[in-house]
């Protein structure tokens, strides 16, 4: 029998290898950028050379005939090098100006939208959804899809106050992350449980070490060694249900879309923050969530109006106040929006400041 | 004769509309009659439909992998693999991307071959982690695919209790607020914990982070365990005659308006001659006023990195951001990058030893508090590691003296060293 091939642990790979060539000769040598049309930004470096980035929109989740388009376009138009962002824009690198134009034409030809750059609505980054993931509630590439469609202006033009970050997560894990507006899955029934099935698929001491507010407890249920929830204390996390699946959260009716706004990564004027909850019980309604997109496009208009140059969303709220922005978006007020557990005592308005 | 495209038509109202559509992506894999992916890819569409119909997924996890990890293949099998057998393993490799996601055309093209010989054509760039994420295999062809992968130049990222796949910003590779070499520090660290990412047998996942700056462009500070965000120690560097220029062109309002105003810590003024005031002991380098005046404004010379540990997403007692643990490392030569990488190997023999299974870093110096933290890796106390100090008059404090006399030894320490020399 022969040896099985043994990995090469070979880590992280090199980025010289693939890099730009201007970027390899210039790093770390930067001296200044501008962004001279929204999607193109131009870089100089201290000793004179100078590179133009041409950034456009993917659909992250991609067949291998659209990465063998990019390289096609990077090819004839763009040197042959290419990278991608955070949130899976794709950028070009080209080192004279005249090159721009025919390259944007080529990507946009193509069907790839130039933009995401400076103060517009950059690329949602967003989860796998029903394409792949073993615990979601809704879709992921589509939500982005249909929203991404509706928010396509705001992609290729700079018209935003700052820039704006957008996050969809299909559980309550959130794996989209923070956003200055966040589209996630808000369960809001306690998970039904297949008894049959508890004792042979779960490890039950490991399930009720999971759950947030110990409302899961070991019990004989028809006879069998199971699971019991505790619905009055349940907060309908779903963290019982990746380590146990017959602890079903996901219900296709009462899995509902919350939106949540002015969460911030950077540490860029303000401090990083968390997003707050501004909506809820939203339809999960495929295959375009027009319920969602409606509230979404309402709030960015709403920022987008009213919002000083390079506020964040959150920033933004901050100085005119959560009663004016809950005005704004007409959306409305509940006691759901008001935190209850011990720690959030901060959240509450301990002051004489209010607004009018 | 070969199997039909299936009827979808949710999913068809998805190939509407100017932003690309992962659908009819989809749909190119599926119909690419020769080629071996387009039976599963038929039978995902399938699948992928009847979610969109019920608003349920039909994945579930497993386990597979390959040969000397335990770790990199993230094992998916259907649940409705008699109606949609030829997608019934339908596995997702995550592989390590370069250092700030470059890539040449040949490069790209090769993964695409691999990709098209062994698996669905479906490629994630990238997922949340950083991972090139390669969807759709079957769990004969993942060691195969793995080999040539691997043979190529790329490695698996982390999945589990391990340390997971990091991401860097494009950094100094072509932005000039770029405070260090993130590719390098990325890279040293990362390539020393491959045992840990490909072996996981951590309390639960660790994940590093690296921003060249506050902007934090790869989310470090809420998204790692261990943030690495470039920062600068000196005075800014401040180009008058470019401030001269932008005022002249923009004018004092706008200058006023969206700099001066906009400072978080009020450390800048406007001089009668359209020069630029900075208070660099005010200061917080957060990048605000270099974000908007790109030409005349610049971090200092002497730079470095500040580090936050904790960060981590919702699950499960609530979303936290890293916090300072480190607010000034210098970063320079190679054995100040040894001094970062040995600080990342002590926070994670500290997480390693004192973590409760499944607890993340921040949640344990929440349970444990920050001072314990610390003592366990032997960082000092700074006043930069808090917002404020305690509030609450309930502290037991009969150790004071001791810890005056440690202050003043550690303050008095380098004024000592400056006068030996």
């Amino acid at each position: 029998m022969t040896e099985p091939r043994r990995p090469i642990e070979s880590g992280v790979p090199d980025p010289f290898l693939y890099m730009h060539p201007l970027l390899k000769q210039n790093y770390g040598n930067w001296k200044w950028h501008d962004r001279p049309r929204p999607g193109v930004l131009h870089h100089v470096a201290y000793g004179g050379d100078e590179v133009w980035t041409v950034k456009a929109g993917t659909q992250r989740q991609m067949d291998v005939y659209t990465v063998r388009k990019l390289c096609e376009i990077a090819d004839t138009f763009a040197e042959g090098h290419m990278r991608f962002t955070t949130r899976s824009n794709v950028e070009f690198m080209v080192s004279s100006a005249d090159k721009v134009q025919p390259l944007i034409e080529a990507l946009e030809s193509s069907g790839f939208p130039v933009g995401g750059t400076g103060n517009s609505v950059s690329m949602i980054s967003h989860t796998q959804g029903w394409l792949h993931c073993d615990i979601p509630a809704t879709d992921a590439s589509g939500v982005v899809k249909a929203l991404m469609d509706a928010m396509y202006h705001e992609f290729t033009h700079e018209e935003m106050p700052n820039r704006v970050k957008i996050t969809t997560s299909c559980c309550q894990i959130n794996c989209g992350g923070q956003g200055d507006i966040a589209i996630n899955i808000q369960h809001t029934k306690p998970p039904v449980i297949n008894h049959d099935l508890v004792s042979k698929v779960c490890e039950r001491p490991a399930v009720v070490a999971r759950c947030p507010v110990a409302a899961i407890r070991p019990a004989m249920v028809n006879g069998k060694p199971s699971l019991e929830v505790d619905e009055k204390k349940c907060i309908c996390c779903g963290a019982c249900y990746p380590p146990c699946p017959p602890m079903q959260i996901n219900d296709p009716v009462n899995s509902k879309l919350a939106i949540w706004v002015g969460g911030k990564h950077s540490s860029t004027r303000s401090k990083p923050t968390f997003h707050k909850l501004v909506a809820a019980g939203i339809p999960n309604n495929p295959p375009r969530w027009p319920e969602a997109t409606e509230i979404v496009l309402k709030i960015l208009h709403a920022y987008k109006d009213n919002a000083k140059a390079w506020e964040r969303m959150g920033e933004w709220i901050e100085r005119i106040g959560w009663p004016r922005f809950f005005e704004l978006t007409e959306l409305p007020f509940t006691k759901y929006h008001i935190d209850s557990w011990r720690g959030s005592r901060v959240q509450l308005n301990a002051s004489a400041q209010v607004h009018f | 004769m070969s199997k039909q495209l299936p009827e979808t038509p949710m999913l068809d109202q998805l190939e509407g509309g100017p932003w690309p559509s992962f659908v009819t992506g989809l749909k190119r894999l599926a119909s690419s009659e020769d080629k071996p992916y387009a039976p599963m890819m038929k039978s995902l569409l399938g699948q992928l439909e009847r979610s969109y119909e019920t608003r349920k997924g039909y994945w579930k996890g497993g386990t597979v992998g390959v040969v000397g990890y335990g770790a990199g293949i993230i094992p998916r099998f259907s649940e409705l693999s008699e109606e949609f057998p030829e997608s019934a393993e339908f596995h997702t490799f995550r592989v390590m991307p370069p250092s700030g996601m470059h890539y040449d055309t040949e490069i790209l093209n090769k993964l695409c071959d691999i990709w098209e010989k062994y698996g669905s054509g479906l490629i994630a760039l990238h997922g949340q982690s950083g991972d090139i994420m390669l969807q759709g295999c079957t769990t004969e062809n993942v060691q195969p695919c793995f080999d040539e992968l691997n043979e190529l130049g790329f490695d698996l990222g982390g999945a589990g209790a391990g340390v997971r796949t990091s991401m860097a910003c494009v950094g100094a590779a072509r932005c000039e607020q770029s405070c260090y070499d993130e590719a390098k520090a990325q890279r040293l660290i990362i390539n020393s914990f491959l045992d840990e990412m490909h072996r996981p047998s951590l309390p639960y996942k660790f994940k590093f982070k690296f921003s060249g700056c506050a902007n934090d462009c790869v989310n470090a500070t809420h998204r790692s365990d261990f943030a690495v965000l470039g920062t600068w120690r000196d005075d800014m560097q401040v180009d008058q005659e470019e401030v001269k220029a932008y005022v002249a062109k923009n004018g004092r309002k706008q200058m006023i308006d969206q700099v001066i105003t906009m400072c978080p810590t009020n450390a800048l003024s406007l001089n009668d001659d359209d020069t630029l005031d900075v208070d660099n002991k005010s200061c917080v380098r957060c990048m605000h006023c270099i974000n908007v005046m790109t030409k005349a404004l610049k971090p200092g010379k002497e730079r470095g990195v500040t580090v936050l540990v904790g960060g981590k997403r919702t699950l499960k007692v609530g979303d936290l951001m890293g916090t300072v643990v480190v607010p000034f490392m210098k970063l320079e030569t190679d054995d100040d990058y040894e001094q970062l990488n040995d600080l990342a190997h002590r926070v994670m023999d500290f997480f390693v030893d004192n973590a409760l299974e499944h607890e993340r870093t921040g949640e344990m110096i929440e349970r444990i508090g920050l001072v314990n933290f610390l003592e366990g890796i032997g960082v000092d106390l700074d006043p930069n590691m808090v917002a404020h100090p305690r509030t609450n008059s309930y502290v037991r404090t009969d150790g004071w003296d001791e810890e005056v006399a440690k202050w003043e030894a550690r303050k008095g320490a380098p004024a000592k060293a400056k006068a030996a020399e």
